[in-house]
């Protein structure tokens, strides 16, 4: 085994327990919320969900600057594993937050200016998955995805600001507080280290999902490569 | 004549005598043979003493030149217009009998919003598709390709005219609505909201159709990029349509519009810095 494939396989371990120590954390240290009870524990992997998806789309677009810029094809396989990654956490966001929703605001989903945005945001990089399917061409592929990247992400930062923009139900937590917000709740030190932990371990997470893809990717082009060499021979 | 021929240029009849050349004492220099020999300074490229209003007059004339093509070949075929002009009024119709649309007054600037821009919005998809789709099959934007412009005037042009043929077709239909829905849609506050949105929908458009023809999934293609990015545009100006046919105060409409004059600026910004990638061979 290589030298960074051994380093994939250290990373796989240490994100394991590190999954394990978190779901340990918010199920047995972090104190039951009053007024919302035990659902409140989604929250410790709802937000690193949406973390590690802006996180993820954030990669993608720096990636296919890069790419645009220097024409290099490592640059393109980072662009794309990535969105597929942020594509899962993205699902795994609005999915965990309609489970919340459901006791606390009554309804599995409303039209929300922050559920909206998520779920233009997945879109967009669904569409991007499906453009990237629809060219055969690999360099035209991995130019137009980095444009679609560019012009797509602006959407991310939109998800934040919307609920400072408009008037929502979705809960503060980072701003001032929204009297018609229903569910929000300070954070106790025990719930921020619970919250902090999941943060770290979600972004761990995606790394070695990011690593390992990248590392399938290559494989996969190696065997393209191959493949076309024995069928040409 | 006692003059020694010049070497290397024995077949001339004319020979230029060197001066002081009787004896061999001085043999003559070797002619250059091609013009490289002597280095010569190239007169100043045009190009490079260029000012900025120069620059810009030149961007401007090709995009005015793509615009002008592009109604011109609409005039004589009629194709795009008409059927965007159909289309529209077909969705309307179809609205009529899909959803029940209240004549209360309370409701009716809502509802009046959104199949106003719902019909812009299937218009306009159908306008960039077969805008960006001709081009590429009649071999024309290889064409406007090699042309010596700056590819963003180019994209300007498209868009523009792009923004134009669905500027058209907006014109027609507000009034249209008017008569169907008994509201008049003729308010310059409303055609200003309806400008904005237009031409955020044609710059995004015009961008995401020059890559989704190349796709093999032509026709969905454009929808399935155009629609996620575009929403934003579609929210604000619905909800701005809505305030104003609704008369409700500027603290409702003005948030929408600067939303608006926001994302426009956005997305023209991105669309001049990323359109040479997309058509760079």
């Amino acid at each position: 085994m290589s030298k960074s494939d051994r380093n994939l396989q250290i990373l796989n371990v240490v994100t394991a327990l590190l999954l394990v120590a978190a779901t340990g954390l918010v199920f047995l240290y972090a104190p039951r919320e009053t007024s919302m009870g035990d659902v409140q524990r989604i929250f410790y992997f709802h937000v690193p969900s949406a973390w590690v998806a802006g996180l993820a789309f954030l990669v993608t677009v720096i990636a296919g600057i890069a790419y645009l810029r220097t024409h290099e094809g490592t640059w393109d396989v980072v662009a794309s594993s990535s969105v597929e990654i942020g594509v899962v956490f993205a699902l795994m966001n609005i999915i965990t937050g309609a489970i919340w929703a459901r006791p606390i605001w009554n309804t599995w989903w409303t039209w929300d200016p922050r559920l909206t945005t998520a779920t233009i945001t997945w879109l967009i990089y669904v569409a991007y998955l499906m453009l990237r399917a629809g060219i055969e061409d690999p360099d035209r592929r991995a130019r137009f995805a980095a444009v679609y990247g560019i012009v797509g992400f602006v959407s991310v930062p939109i998800t934040y600001f919307s609920i400072q923009m408009m008037r929502s139900i979705h809960p503060v937590l980072f701003g001032p507080a929204n009297p018609l917000a229903k569910g929000s709740a300070p954070l106790t030190p025990a719930m921020l280290q619970t919250f902090l932990f999941c943060l770290f371990t979600f972004t761990v997470v995606y790394f070695c999902f990011l690593f390992n893809r990248i590392r399938l990717q290559r494989l996969n082009d190696r065997v393209e490569q191959l493949k076309a060499k024995l069928l040409s021979a | 004549m006692h003059c020694r021929p010049p070497p290397a240029v024995q077949l001339r009849t004319e020979y230029k005598c060197m001066p002081n050349s009787s004896t061999d004492s001085h043999p003559a220099a070797p002619l250059p043979v091609a013009d490289t020999d002597v280095p010569r300074p190239l007169p100043a490229s045009p190009a490079r003493t260029e000012s900025w209003q120069q620059k810009a007059a030149d961007f401007l004339r090709a995009a005015g030149a793509v615009v002008w093509k592009d109604l011109s070949a609409e005039r004589r075929s009629k194709e795009l217009v008409s059927a965007m002009l159909v289309f529209s009024l077909l969705v309307v119709l179809i609205f009529n009998f899909a959803l029940e649309l209240e004549r209360s007054r309370a409701t009716l600037a809502t509802v009046v919003s959104g199949v106003l821009w719902v019909t812009f919005i299937f218009a306009g998809t159908i306008g960039l598709n077969r805008s960006l789709a001709m081009e590429k099959d009649r071999g024309s934007l290889d064409g406007l390709l090699l042309a010596p412009v700056d590819r963003s005037a180019l994209y300007f042009g498209k868009a523009a005219g792009n923004l134009l043929f669905m500027g058209l077709v907006e014109i027609i239909i507000l009034p249209v609505l008017s008569v169907l829905f008994n509201l008049s849609l003729i308010n310059p506050l409303l055609l200003l909201v309806v400008l904005l949105g237009t031409l955020g929908y044609a710059a995004v458009g015009t961008l995401l159709a020059s890559m989704a023809i190349h796709s093999r999934a032509r026709d969905v293609m454009l929808p399935i990029l155009l629609f996620p990015v575009a929403i934003p545009v579609l929210v604000a100006s619905v909800k701005a349509s809505a305030a104003i046919l609704a008369a409700a105060g500027w603290d409702e409409i003005g948030p929408w519009i600067n939303l608006l004059i926001g994302y426009d600026v956005i997305f023209v910004a991105i669309a001049f810095m990323v359109f040479d990638y997309i058509v760079e061979e």
